[in-house]
């Protein structure tokens, strides 16, 4: 009998177990697997390796990889490499957390009950919000489920989303918009900015929610005063997708009488990894409170009066509602939720205002600096930490330069919009140093 | 456990404590009015906690204390899978090379992760029997929905509009019917027969040229393997209909039949169940989604190809249903799961299913003396049994459940499935040992002593949790859902 370290099982125990259920062969608990389906020889596999022959292969395959830790970066693009705290990690690796279901069970799951309630207190407060839940998978599914719930709440099937919106996320509206027949309909940009004219025009009486993205997917501050005024002429419901660091410095999008909040919280705490998992988030208002998707944590009592917390208002939810539930969402991304409260509490009241400080100044430093270096800056309106750049060539060759000088450039920005030739999504976080934005701007100044 | 009552973080917090450390600014300091026009500008700042470090460890530390993971202890909550969560697989998912990789990265920077990926899809496609998975979905329920719209769009290409249902079996996950919706199918619910497996007979009274799919888990949610599987794949081929296989409960099979073989259409896995990355609480997962060929087509951007010995991403697939999800899926959660692969091979898989059968079989038998079992044949990875002989003394399953904390234990999944009274699903997994299943059986034996002898300490149940049963319609009348800082 071959060992493996993760199966207890012995040949004693198998025998005593066959001998309790009244078999002789583990084969004879299968017998109602009819034959002609059942699966012949081994999988065709790659075979079981010993733990060190495991570490091997699985570095060879991590040191394949150019990683952001070793090539500075100025990548952005809805996923951010920031300071993590090192407490998350090891916070995180308390196995009580990682290795627990979701919290059905509350009187032995009031930490990871309490950690979301803490979560659903600081989205609450960055987004300026009265309601938030306890995680979606990402940002750009967590503003498809803010459409779904729009039309859902309006009655209404027309949704306008800015071009100024994360593409990707604008990709995953559209798929999700189909399973439910609404309409998605794009308000153009101009220059880099929500078209407001155009916006104008296509609101009317059959729209259920407008959305858009702030800061935008350009980095730039949009006029949600405006918008909101547009939105809000009718029933229509104002969804504001935000970065949440940078509601460190800016007005949150409560104040601006948002409906719905979303967003990704993995700027707090949770590595790029490829772009997964993060952390979407979803705030709304308290009006809207029955009819947010996933799960709530809510506080209570015991018996004796104790605090405690539970799931709760689960009567919107699929494992009881079933075909009439809000969304089918299940599993939720609650062990990122917990990291990203995590790090919001080490950086704190403090030092959410100085980091994303540091990344409008450190941004600015490197506009200003590749200005200097010559090169064509797009960006004109107030930006948090990301702006466009123009290089007299496309930027898939600027970024094998870049790479050349062990520097990883920027987004292209021709990858999602194709009249954006050699327009180059530059973002800064505050772990950029002075030095590599030097770099950075000195070798792009030299491209021709 | 920790008994004592946790502060909440903001309650810890004091003005002027900080638990962080930024560098120093290496360039000009400019002040953010002259970066930012002041009416964009927030003005009240955030109400974070101001904690030192070692604050936040004990708080975090002291929380983790006031939760039961699988670490911790047996975790028999049916169909979830609570199998041990390798601590390599966390280590490995933090390699640099693969926790900070950005995903707008070049391709040939990212070599290593695509291999990782083509390889995992590879692997799964043979596990599953299916010719293409991706790795797109994020979970279980959003495999689901992915795998409904993969049919939407292969009726709607061949020009068949009338496919409007998805047949769910009453045993199902209340995430299946839910999706159905989602994916602007109506869900109606075909019933089980006294054997506890899909009535094939009203399986084909609801099968028709309306049907779009039907949805199976299988073995289902009483841990039963539906035997007359083939004939319902032809029932549903037969009138023109896909068939969509629930992957939550795919540690029962591997390497010993497969949803290709057996007829499916569609698979979702839920890497999270069956290739042990952790639950997290309540995620991340990972719900990587298979086809047939004929629904390949359709699949969601972007694909990991190989060309040669390149790999590459897919963006170019005409007739996809588009996407549906940033970036390449939880990447991360992936990982894992190929790590998890890759250590136990062939033949370790199929030892995971031999075991986690028989594990539960066993624990089937010790208990069938005790407890009311509704089904008699043998269970595959997880079976029920009923409190009904316990509920006729006055103690209910939820009691027994209760119950079951105090003796350190998460209690089995309860009231589900819907067609079993007084239901109780049990999965001990196969990462389990005889010794911690006969503790368990003892327990639960004592326990059905209790409710003969002494039914008020199983009804006054739990004894020994940090916190007694919680007031949970106060909780949905007056919802409480956030910390308000006082002023």
């Amino acid at each position: 009998m071959e060992k493996f370290r993760y199966l207890p099982m012995t040949e004693k125990d198998q025998r005593d177990m066959l001998d309790t259920i009244g078999v002789s062969q583990v084969e004879e608990l299968f017998q109602d697997i009819p034959v002609e389906v059942r699966f012949k020889g081994d999988l065709n596999i790659e075979k079981g390796l010993d733990e060190i022959s495991l570490i091997k292969e699985m570095t060879r395959l991590a040191t394949k990889n150019k990683n952001i830790k070793e090539y500075p970066s100025f990548l952005g693009a809805g996923v951010y490499e920031h300071y993590i705290p090192t407490v998350v990690n090891h916070m995180l690796l308390r196995s009580e957390f990682y290795t627990a279901y979701t919290p059905y069970q509350p009187e032995i799951s009031q930490g990871e009950l309490q950690g979301i309630f803490e979560f659903q207190t600081m989205i609450c407060e960055l987004t300026g919000m009265e309601v938030a839940n306890s995680s979606m998978y990402d940002g750009p599914t967590a503003l498809a489920e803010a459409a779904m719930m729009s039309a859902a709440q309006t009655k209404k099937k027309k949704i306008l989303v800015s071009k100024t919106v994360h593409p990707e996320a604008r990709q995953v509206l559209k798929t999700s918009a189909k399973g439910q027949n609404l309409e998605v309909i794009e308000i153009d940009d101009k220059d880099g900015m929500t078209d407001l004219e155009h916006l104008k025009a296509e609101y009317n009486d059959d729209t259920a929610s407008v959305i858009v993205q702030y800061p935008n997917f350009f980095g730039q501050i949009e006029d949600l005063e405006t918008i909101e005024k547009i939105t809000h002429q009718k029933k229509a419901l104002f969804v504001v997708s935000s970065n949440p660091l940078s509601l460190g410095v800016l007005q949150p999008p409560g104040n601006y009488s948002a409906d719905v909040v979303v967003g990704d919280a993995q700027p707090f705490g949770i590595p790029t990894q490829l772009g997964g998992p993060h952390c979407g988030y979803f705030a709304v208002t308290k009006k809207l409170m029955r009819k947010v998707p996933g799960r709530l944590v809510g506080q209570t009592t015991d018996d004796h009066g104790q605090r405690g917390f539970v799931l709760t208002l689960q009567a919107r939810e699929q494992h009881i509602r079933r075909d009439k539930a809000t969304s089918n969402i299940c599993s939720n991304q609650a062990l990122n939720a917990l990291g990203a409260s995590i790090a919001m509490s080490a950086i704190g009241k403090k030092g959410i205002k100085h980091m994303a400080t540091q990344n409008v100044q450190k941004a600015h430093y490197a506009k200003n600096k590749l200005q200097e270096e010559g090169v064509e800056v797009i960006t004109d309106q107030p930006f948090f930490n990301e702006f466009v750049i123009k290089l007299p060539k496309a930027i898939k060759d600027v970024n094998k330069e870049l790479l050349d000088h062990g520097i990883i450039g920027g987004l292209d920005l021709s990858r999602f919009y194709k009249e954006k030739e050699n327009l180059m999504l530059v973002a800064v976080t505050e772990l950029r140093t002075k030095e590599e934005m030097d770099q950075f701007a000195s070798v792009l100044g030299g491209v021709k | 456990m920790n008994n004592k009552n946790q502060a909440l973080i903001f309650e810890l917090s004091k003005e002027d404590r900080i638990g962080y450390s930024l560098p120093e600014l290496d360039i000009e300091d400019i002040e953010l009015s002259k970066l930012i026009p002041k009416k964009f500008q927030r003005q009240e700042s955030p109400e974070l906690p101001e904690v030192s470090e070692l604050q936040i460890v004990r708080h975090y530390t002291a929380l983790s204390k006031r939760n039961h993971g699988l670490d911790s202890g047996f975790y028999p909550l049916g169909s979830c899978t609570m199998k041990y969560n390798p601590k390599i697989n966390e280590d490995v998912a933090r390699f640099p090379g693969f926790a900070h990789l950005h995903p707008y990265q070049d391709e040939s920077t990212i070599q290593g992760a695509l291999e990782l990926m083509y390889k995992l899809q590879r692997s799964l496609e043979e596990i599953t029997g299916m010719d293409q998975v991706t790795l797109q979905p994020a979970a279980g329920a959003h495999g689901e929905w992915t795998g409904l719209m993969l049919i939407r769009a292969y009726h709607e290409a061949n020009g068949d509009h009338k496919r409007t249902k998805v047949i769910v079996p009453d045993s199902a996950h209340g995430t299946n019917p839910a999706s159905a919706v989602v994916a602007g199918f109506e869900s109606v619910t075909v019933k089980s027969n006294d054997q506890g497996l899909v009535d094939l007979d009203h399986l084909r009274e609801l099968a028709g040229d309306d049907t779009a799919a039907l949805m199976l888990t299988n073995p289902n949610t009483l841990g039963l393997f539906e035997e007359q599987i083939v004939e319902m794949t032809e029932i549903i081929h037969e009138v023109g209909g896909k068939i969509y296989y629930d992957g939550a409960n795919s540690n029962a099979i591997l390497g010993i039949t497969r949803p290709g073989d057996m007829g499916f259409d569609v698979v979702h896995l839920n890497l999270h169940k069956t290739f042990t990355t952790p639950h997290g609480g309540g995620g991340p997962g990972s719900g990587p989604v298979g086809v047939k060929s004929d629904l390949v087509p359709y699949l969601p951007t972007p694909l990991v190809m190989k060309d040669g010995e390149t790999y590459r991403l897919e963006f170019d697939i005409p007739e996809s249903i588009g996407r549906v999800k940033p970036f390449y899926g939880n990447f991360g959660i992936n990982v894992r799961a190929y790590t998890y692969i890759r250590t136990m091979g062939p033949i370790g898989l199929r030892k995971v299913s031999e075991y986690a059968v028989l594990n539960a079989n066993y624990m089937l038998r010790r208990l069938e003396p005790y407890f009311e079992t509704p089904y008699k044949q043998h269970c595959k990875h997880e079976f029920v049994i009923s409190g009904k002989r316990q509920k006729k003394l006055g103690v209910r399953t939820l009691d027994i459940a209760k119950r079951l904390l105090d003796f350190g234990y998460h209690p089995p999944t309860i009231y589900f499935p819907l067609n079993v009274e007084e239901c109780m699903m049990i999965e001990p997994t196969e990462t389990e040992s005889k010794e911690t299943l006969d503790e368990f059986c003892d327990a639960m034996i004592q326990i059905t002593k209790e409710v003969e002898e002494t039914p008020e300490v199983v009804q006054e149940a739990p004894h020994h949790t940090v916190i007694d049963r919680l007031d949970e319609t106060t909780a949905a009348r007056k919802p409480i859902l956030r910390y308000i800082t006082e002023a």
